[in-house]
């Protein structure tokens, strides 16, 4: 290589060097605010947007599925205080299943995930229920969105004849297992019945997708949690603090009914009432917040 | 034949040295980058996407060649003044534009060939690195052999295409050239609607004009099947067989336009 040629390279690297460290700096002195930014949704018209993708959209429905998942990845992690929460997840993920009906896991991404209470999730379980209907109508045959409908109905709306009804339907469809037909039954008997639950999310946890399980065995957790619970609970009104006390942990150390402050499965120590004595699951805790349901078995 | 033959192999040659292989290098390192960047990203749906890249990038950069290097098979030699050297040859217009045509699908067969096996190769990767409960959940094979079908049906559409940019480029400028085969590449896309034209006008004639444009028009959706294959959803050979079929038969078609109105172009 030529004298000449070896000072235009060194001025070029030179030159590029310059140009990032400009940006780094701009970027300091003037921040941009990207998050705003990649909160904007420039078509939601699915149906438009399979047009403008000609044979490509499968292809664009990928761009829209990773879209998705740091949409809600992103949300996720910001914490309760981010402005937006989760308002783009139902139409990328609507985007995404309009560009490639298939899409199997953006369905069942959605039945979990839209449906989720805050802040772990919008806590839109009708989007759910519309985006596994979506579903049904491109693969009717598939008993698993039948199944997610009937789960959403059970452990997000509390409507038991409802999840029951799709269970049913569920276990109508080709290669569907066998528990759902007695699952149906016993949603119509027991409605309120936290062993359900368990055998549900024991279902999920099953999965192929490390998401899922996780989800899955969170739950679990929290269910596990309901059951200490309904256990510490008991103890604490059969043990009431004197009169003119309010019910505490220390309060309970002290009369030696606890040797130590109980943990919920996930190591964060409970919450106690002082005014009821009620336990609840503290807001430090990675099972907070706990599904709404907390009736006791009868 | 061997004029045909001889045209072909310069046609190809030329695409070397016009380091069109270089796409294919583009290609592969654009692949193995997202196949590793994607199972970061897209919660265990990396074989997926790998295919639909795959296809799609097959697809891109097939028709980027077929359109720039289409137009110019015969405007190039034109505008070269070649042209007047290698008609005095014995080789007839007929022959000239065959050759040519044939030359740029053999480029575009070596590239969707070599695309192909970049696929399998980074999918065969990821199958070997995958547990087999993994495996079980993807829709289709890692390896699926189905995906050949979507590949076959590429190769018929950028050959459609091909004979496209040669048809434009036998009578118009390159630019113009470029312009109306992308144009028709969209319009082709497109076409499934005018089929059903009358169901959303209430004129008759416009109808009947939409639906006449519906068989001129180069029916290029019916080649797209692969979101089917990537979903390991069934696509029958009787499908792949006749859209091939009508693929040809169009190629056909527009070679002999194509050497017909090469055939009446006055050089002198």
């Amino acid at each position: 290589m030529r004298r000449r040629d070896l000072t235009l390279a060194a001025l070029a690297a030179v030159a590029f060097a310059a140009a990032v460290s400009l940006q780094i700096l701009r970027d300091g002195w003037y921040p941009r605010d990207d998050p705003e930014q990649e909160q904007i949704l420039y078509i939601r018209s699915g149906p438009a947007l399979q047009r403008i993708a000609l044979s490509f959209d499968a292809l664009l429905a990928d761009v829209y599925w990773i879209r998705a998942i740091q949409h809600y990845g992103g949300d996720r992690l910001s914490g309760p205080g981010a402005r937006t929460k989760y308002q783009l997840l139902y139409p990328l993920l609507d985007l995404t299943t309009t560009l490639d009906p298939y899409f199997n896991i953006a369905y069942r991404f959605g039945a979990i995930f839209l449906s989720e209470a805050y802040p772990g999730g919008p806590g839109r379980p009708e989007q759910s229920v519309a985006l596994l209907r979506k579903a049904i109508t491109a693969m009717p045959d598939k008993w698993q969105y039948y199944h997610d409908i009937g789960f959403v109905y059970y452990w997000r709306l509390r409507d038991y004849q409802a999840a029951a009804l799709w269970f049913q339907r569920a276990a109508a469809q080709p290669n569907a297992p066998n528990w759902l037909t007695p699952l149906a039954a016993s949603m119509l008997v027991q409605g309120n019945d936290r062993a359900s639950a368990r055998f549900l999310w024991q279902q999920i946890a099953k999965s192929e997708e490390p998401w899922l399980r996780r989800s899955a065995e969170r739950s679990l957790l929290q269910l596990q949690a309901l059951d200490q619970i309904d256990q510490l609970e008991a103890v604490v009104h059969r043990f009431p603090p004197p009169a003119g006390e309010q019910y505490s942990w220390a309060g309970l150390f002290t009369r030696k009914v606890l040797i130590r402050q109980p943990v919920d499965p996930a190591g964060a120590p409970y919450a106690i009432d002082p005014e009821t004595g009620s336990v609840r699951v503290s807001e430090q805790s990675p099972l907070f917040p706990m599904p709404e349901e907390r009736r006791r078995i009868p | 034949m061997r004029a045909v033959r001889v045209v072909a192999v310069n046609v190809f040659r030329e695409s070397v040295r016009d380091r069109v292989p270089y796409n294919l290098v583009l290609f592969a390192i654009l692949l193995i980058a997202s196949s590793y960047l994607l199972g970061q990203l897209t919660a265990g749906q990396d074989v997926k996407i790998i295919k639909d890249l795959g296809l799609a990038a097959t697809s891109v950069f097939g028709l980027f060649i077929a359109i720039f290097i289409g137009i110019g098979l015969v405007s190039k030699e034109v505008e070269r003044r070649s042209i007047y050297s290698l008609l005095a040859k014995p080789v007839s217009r007929a022959q000239f534009i065959a050759g040519k045509y044939a030359g740029l699908v053999l480029t575009l067969a070596v590239n969707v060939s070599v695309m192909a096996i970049a696929v399998y190769v980074i999918l065969a990767y990821i199958v070997w690195t995958q547990p087999p409960v993994i495996r079980a959940s993807w829709d289709a094979p890692g390896l699926d052999p189905a995906m050949l079908k979507a590949i076959v049906l590429i190769f018929v559409e950028l050959m459609l295409i091909t004979a496209l940019a040669l048809f434009f480029s036998t009578f118009s400028s390159p630019l113009l050239s470029a312009a109306l085969t992308f144009g028709l590449y969209v319009a082709g896309h497109f076409n499934a609607d005018l089929k059903n034209f009358e169901k959303v006008v209430s004129s008759k004639a416009a109808a009947q004009l939409a639906r006449g444009a519906y068989h001129v028009l180069p029916d290029l959706s019916a080649f797209d099947v692969k979101t089917q294959v990537v979903h390991g959803l069934p696509v029958t050979m009787g499908y792949v067989a006749s859209t091939t079929l009508y693929g040809l038969a169009y190629v056909a078609g527009l070679l002999l336009v194509s050497t017909l109105i090469f055939s009446r172009r006055d050089f002198k």
